[in-house]
């Protein structure tokens, strides 16, 4: 089994995402492209683990996961204060930390 | 340097304990302070009968100081030697300095001046300044005065002496700016107390120098360790003499350092009476008569003393004779008498029972003289021009008679104080060998003779000749509170030195201190220089008779010759120190701050403006755009990632 299109697979879906974030201006899709490059990564942690025959990626993409999880959890409840008081979730809009 | 100097090694080893009245020694210099600590503590509630306490307790002093000589008059002279321990002051390793009081003749003849006559001058001021608001402040600073001459003239070391130096100058500076609402008498002060420092700058180096020298301060180790190793460390004591003698030359107010004298008058007359009589210009003698060994063992250091007499002795009677203002005069007549004591000083052990001598005598008649201008003062208005009084002596016949005395003496009139000690000091001068007797013997000379110019012309105008009152003027005597000092004083200026001068008194009194001098013929016979200088003072009296008394004095000052303006203006003294010290010292700290802020400032300025400019444009990155952020930091991780690939 060739690892290549796994590979393949992976960049495309982390490119996708970092496009994603970096053009995006609504947090939640921003988010969600944050999410997409996480996985990408995961999947290419379980696509070496089986080439190299040992579980240490797959150890790393569960920690990812667990990460990305708790991230969630705090990014969601950022962007849903954020929301509620300038009623947008524009991440452009939210610039007032800045020189 | 055949001479021999005996007193001091040998009173090391016999400075025994005080004991008996001379253990009250130090209430000598306690009673004046106190004196001072409670009038400037006690505030106006001491306003009524402060000045009685000063006058008291310096009374006092001088009676201890009476009892303590009495008991040191009973010694054999080979034990009047004592000094009394206070406390150890400060001890630090090898180093220590005890506080400790030297009773000798030497220091008893001062205390016994410095008290009486400036006790004489504490009753005197009582009336003097009696209609002055502060009063009180300036018993206060009286007996400051009298309690750090004290010091001065009884510590056992340098570094006490210093104490009472400094003292002196504090006190001096108070009491010449003690009407300092006006600015022109408040820059006195200050000159004078710049002047003082110059030279207190060669007192402390001379101190440094002798701890250096001989790991101590103390009078013993210094000047026994002069006695003996002296030819030693030739260069370490002339050095140390040159600079003692600097700060001789500040205090004592000798050339270069003479500046701050005349204007000095602007103190009340009292203070100049105390100032230039018994304390303050004589401490710069004291200090060059006690530091004998020094000079004994650095004949460069002893020449250039003589040098400085002589120079001060003859500027000053210049600028004596010139000056129209009372109170000048006499401040240039002090310079120049105090010129007198410092030659008599650097001669040696020939001069320094003389130049001391001429001290106690130039105390009295020279207080007379101050308290009587004061007394004159009091009686005009407080006018000091010469040209504005004349005729005076019928209407003020005390003054005009102890004013009289003072003035017989200071000329040097056969058989009154002055004669006495001044004759001795010319004699002393003409010692010798080579040119220097005759140099500074014609000196010497000569200036009896611009003394007796001088001192006439003053007393001529003063109280002889034409009316030239002010229209109003009601001269007055003065109440008998001034005039009984006066004519104590006058007293003392008569009859003072004929009585010391009996059997050889004084000189053999302060033989024990200053060593004996070697018996030693001066160049000329005595009855000689005594004929010439008696000459001399008969032409300049006379001079001055046909001048100011025969002849009549313009109210308005004439122009005079080119010599007259030049010692008018003190022979350009001040403009000399502005154009040498004062501008070039101002250019130098105007470089100096110019320096500092363009180079010091401009650099530590430059860098810091620096970091700042950079931080101010390195946080323009904070945009507050989240994408942004994301974008620069994906555009690092690529930049590494290809770093690792290429490193790779």
């Amino acid at each position: 089994m060739s690892a290549t299109p796994f590979l393949m697979l992976s960049a495309i879906l982390f490119t996708i995402g970092a496009v994603g974030v970096l053009t995006r201006r609504n947090a939640i899709v921003v988010f969600m492209c944050v999410e997409l490059m996480l996985n990408a990564s995961n999947l290419a942690l379980i696509t070496f683990a089986r080439v190299h025959g040992n579980l240490d990626g797959q150890v790393a993409a569960f920690f990812v996961m667990v990460v990305a999880a708790a991230e969630v959890v705090v990014g969601l409840a950022i962007i849903v204060s954020i929301f509620r008081t300038r009623r947008s979730a524009s991440v452009d809009e939210a610039n007032l930390l800045k020189y | 340097m055949n001479l021999i100097l005996s007193g001091t090694a040998g009173a090391a080893a016999q400075a025994g304990a005080a004991s008996g009245v001379q253990s009250l020694t130090w209430l000598l210099v306690g009673l004046p302070l106190l004196g001072a600590f409670v009038l400037m503590v006690g505030g106006r509630r001491t306003d009524r009968w402060g000045h009685w306490l000063a006058v008291l307790l310096s009374w006092a002093a001088f009676v201890i100081g009476a009892a303590v000589f009495l008991s040191v008059l009973g010694e054999p002279a080979s034990e009047r030697v004592s000094v009394q321990h206070l406390f150890s002051w400060v001890p630090a390793g090898a180093f220590s300095a005890e506080a400790a009081l030297r009773v000798d003749t030497l220091s008893l003849t001062f205390v016994l001046l410095v008290t009486f006559v400036g006790s004489l001058i504490h009753v005197y001021s009582v009336a003097y300044m009696a209609a002055d608001p502060d009063r009180r402040r300036f018993f206060a600073y009286l007996n400051l005065f009298v309690a750090a001459m004290l010091l001065l003239v009884l510590a056992d070391n340098y570094l006490l002496l210093y104490v009472g130096w400094e003292g002196v100058g504090l006190a001096s500076y108070l009491l010449i700016g003690f009407w300092n609402h006006n600015p022109s008498y408040a820059a006195a002060a200050k000159k004078a107390f710049v002047a003082n420092r110059v030279g207190d700058i060669g007192l402390a180096l001379a101190i440094a120098s002798m701890f250096l020298v001989f790991g101590g301060v103390d009078f013993d180790t210094v000047l026994g360790g002069a006695q003996q190793d002296g030819l030693q460390y030739q260069g370490w004591m002339t050095f140390i003499g040159l600079m003692l003698l600097l700060g001789a030359c500040g205090k004592s107010a000798q050339v270069p350092l003479q500046s701050w004298l005349g204007d000095a008058m602007a103190g009340p007359t009292p203070v100049s009476a105390l100032i230039h009589a018994a304390t303050m210009v004589t401490a710069g003698v004291y200090l060059v008569v006690r530091s004998g060994a020094v000079y004994q063992a650095a004949p460069t250091a002893a020449l250039i003393v003589v040098i400085v007499g002589a120079l001060s002795l003859l500027f000053g009677a210049i600028v004596a004779s010139a000056k129209d203002d009372m109170k000048k005069v006499l401040a240039g007549s002090t310079m120049s008498q105090v010129g007198y004591m410092m030659l008599a000083a650097g001669l040696g052990p020939v001069g320094y029972a003389f130049a001391i001598f001429h001290l106690v005598t130039h105390g009295f008649f020279k207080a007379g003289m101050f308290l009587g201008a004061g007394s004159v003062m009091h009686g005009m208005d407080d006018v000091v021009d010469l040209r504005r009084f004349g005729d005076l002596a019928r209407t003020m016949r005390i003054t005009w008679l102890t004013f009289g005395a003072g003035w017989l003496s200071i000329i040097g009139f056969p058989f009154l104080s002055g004669f006495w000690s001044k004759d001795a000091i010319i004699e002393a001068a003409f010692v010798g060998e080579g040119w220097r007797p005759w140099v500074f013997g014609s000196v010497a000379m000569l200036a009896a003779g611009l003394t007796a110019f001088y001192a006439s012309r003053m007393f001529f105008m003063m109280f002889h000749g034409r009316k030239r009152w002010d229209t109003g003027a009601h001269p007055h005597e003065a109440p008998p509170l001034m005039t009984v000092p006066m004519i104590v004083l006058a007293l003392g200026s008569v009859f003072l030195g004929g009585v010391l001068t009996i059997g050889g008194a004084f000189v053999n009194w302060l033989t024990p201190v200053v060593g004996e001098a070697a018996e030693e013929e001066p160049v000329l016979s005595v009855p000689v220089i005594t004929a010439i200088t008696l000459a001399l003072v008969a032409i300049g009296a006379l001079w001055a008779w046909r001048q100011y008394a025969a002849s009549d004095v313009p109210v308005v000052q004439p122009r005079g010759s080119l010599a007259t303006v030049a010692a008018r203006r003190d022979l350009f003294q001040d403009d000399v120190n502005e154009a040498v010290f004062m501008r070039p010292g101002q250019y130098l700290t105007r470089s100096l701050v110019f320096a500092d802020t363009k180079g010091v400032d401009g650099a530590v300025g430059g860098i810091a403006g620096m970091v700042a400019g950079t931080a101010g444009w390195l946080r323009k990155f904070q945009t507050g755009f989240v994408r942004s952020y994301a974008a620069s930091m994906l555009v690092g991780v690529v930049v590494l990632l290809g770093a690792l690939v290429v490193v790779r």
